[in-house]
């Protein structure tokens, strides 16, 4: 089954990191993303800029209606998604946890819509 | 004592019993319906209407007896409900006379027989599903709600639910026997209560460093049960290896996390640290087991635990007997888990060459693809076998199977020294 990880957190945690604490969780996403793809459950994977170069759109009134910023304001925000493929949801529930987004954000774990 | 003090002394002593109590009641109250659920339950309403009733009475004189008379009565409730209008069904007159002759006797709580053993056998027995069995003895024995359990087995607090409530169903249904197994069906089915407390042990440990609440009250909770185990079956060895096998592990919780949270492994723990009150009673707990002239599992990870405990007093730890208890126990279980540490043993005396050599009939298990201390192992191995290209690998896949961020830094670390 496919799942998709969302990851949420704070993105000004990481801008006020030092340059050596940068590096290194990004290389801890990068161990994990190693690790998916060696167990053959990786499928796709993406880091999001920051919700200040966010842009949202919705039409009212048959008019389109453009926002800066991010659907809704909240320190804990969107940053990037892994999906993967994997047999149940106890085994997803196992990959979120170990995802370095799990211990400083929120992983939220959601099945795919199969159409 | 005022309202507010009259009402903090009622729920200290409902917290008090039901944190020592609860799973004595439950295993009372069960014992003959073999209704778990509905004895859950029951016992909820009673120490719902304790709250309300002993900050205006005053806390009785036995709560426990109390908390039975009353949880009876909600059981005899629930059953004639169900039954809608059966009342004469010999279940609920088994259920009367059953609980009638204990409320008669309430005087003191010694007084209840304790059928917890008995509640823990029926839980691990055979026709019940080995994933779920860590998770209902908690939940049964100790009333554990399935929310936490569920954090704990890393599972969604619905499916958990789920799966406990179908549990309990099969105890009732398909008349599994609340009962101690006999002398020779004992040694086989014990193995199932005690991996059911070493499991629950195991997840609350995941946690080393302590700031988990969840985790670690898991890991206050499986030695309780572990202590009642060998409390209630001290002529079984592996109830008694298993204990001293947690109070081992238990003693260097301390010495896990140095001052900054920072992963400590245990060749690098500082000695001093070590709970040894808690190593003491291990290591009677050993002798008392080993005098009973019966080795397994429990008692040879206990042991090998025990001679890591050798560098507390001899400055170095006693690395040949390692080697020997990790040849003992692959031996009698086989898993690659024993063989990956045998292999960090076998590094210790024969050095890292011969170590990988051990290790390379794994490398076909694909159990070990997403286990994290096997890349861990092989990482470390290789790199003291200088190659660092292949341990720099190593290391990548098991900083992305770990999920305890102290430890990924450790491993990074690690990572970080290697000269390529």
């Amino acid at each position: 089954m496919q799942y998709m990880l969302l990851l949420y957190s704070d993105a000004n945690r990481f801008l006020k990191m030092t340059p050596a604490e940068q590096k290194l969780g990004i290389a801890a996403y990068q161990a994990f993303s190693e690790a998916l793809t060696k167990a053959g459950a990786l499928k796709g994977s993406n880091r999001l800029q920051p919700t200040s170069a966010a842009t949202t759109v919705r039409l009212v009134d048959g008019r389109s209606q453009v926002l800066n910023g991010p659907y809704a304001e909240s320190k804990e925000q969107l940053g990037g998604y892994f999906l993967i493929d994997v047999a149940d949801l106890d085994a997803a529930l196992s990959w979120a946890a170990r995802c370095p987004g799990a211990a400083h954000g929120v992983v939220e774990v959601r099945p795919i819509w199969v159409m | 004592m005022s309202s507010d003090a009259g009402d903090a002394y009622a729920r200290n002593t409902a917290d008090a019993v039901a944190r020592r109590r609860y799973g004595k009641l439950v295993a009372f109250l069960s014992a003959r319906t073999r209704d778990v659920a509905c004895a859950e339950d029951a016992l909820s309403e009673a120490f719902a209407a304790a709250l309300a009733d002993w900050p205006l009475n005053g806390c009785p004189s036995n709560p426990e007896g109390w908390l039975l008379t009353v949880a009876r009565r909600k059981m005899i409730d629930f059953a004639r409900r169900r039954r809608s209008g059966e009342i004469a069904s010999e279940q609920l007159q088994r259920l009367l006379d059953g609980l009638d002759a204990a409320a008669a006797d309430a005087a003191g709580e010694e007084q209840i027989p304790d059928h917890r053993l008995a509640l823990m056998f029926a839980c691990a027995h055979p026709a019940i599903e080995a994933r779920i069995r860590a998770p209902l003895i908690l939940q049964v024995l100790l009333g554990v709600d399935a929310a936490m359990i569920a954090s704990a087995f890393l599972t969604s607090p619905t499916t958990m639910g789920q799966r406990l409530v179908r549990a309990k169903d099969k105890l009732r249904q398909a008349g599994i026997p609340f009962r101690i197994p006999e002398r020779e069906e004992l040694a086989s089915r014990l193995g199932a209560v005690l991996d059911a407390i070493y499991a629950a042990f195991a997840e609350g440990w995941a946690d080393s460093g302590g700031t988990d609440i969840v985790r670690r009250d898991l890991a206050e909770e499986a030695l309780f049960l572990g202590r009642l185990a060998a409390e209630l079956l001290p002529q079984e060895p592996e109830a008694l290896g298993l204990l001293a096998l947690m109070l081992h592990v238990e003693a260097r919780r301390g010495a896990r996390r140095d001052v900054h949270g920072a992963y400590v492994p245990l060749a690098e723990q500082d000695v001093a640290l070590w709970d040894s009150q808690m190593i003491d009673a291990a290591e009677t707990l050993l002798r008392h087991a080993s005098a009973l002239g019966s080795i397994g599992r429990y008692q040879l990870e206990g042991a090998l635990q025990s001679a890591h405990v050798h560098r507390r007093r001899t400055g170095e730890a006693n690395w040949v007997a390692i080697v020997q208890l990790y040849d003992a126990l692959w031996a009698l279980c086989g898993s690659p888990v024993v063989a990956i540490n045998r292999a960090l043993a076998i590094m210790e005396v024969h050095g890292a060459a011969a170590a990988l050599q051990a290790m390379e009939e794994l490398a076909s298990d694909a159990r070990l693809t997403e286990y994290q201390p096997y890349w861990a192992a092989r990482a470390e191995l290789l790199a003291k076998t200088s190659a660092c290209e292949d341990a720099h690998h190593a290391y990548e896949i098991a900083i992305g199977l770990e999920r305890d961020p102290a430890v990924r830094r450790f491993l990074q670390q690690r990572q970080s020294v290697l000269t390529r």
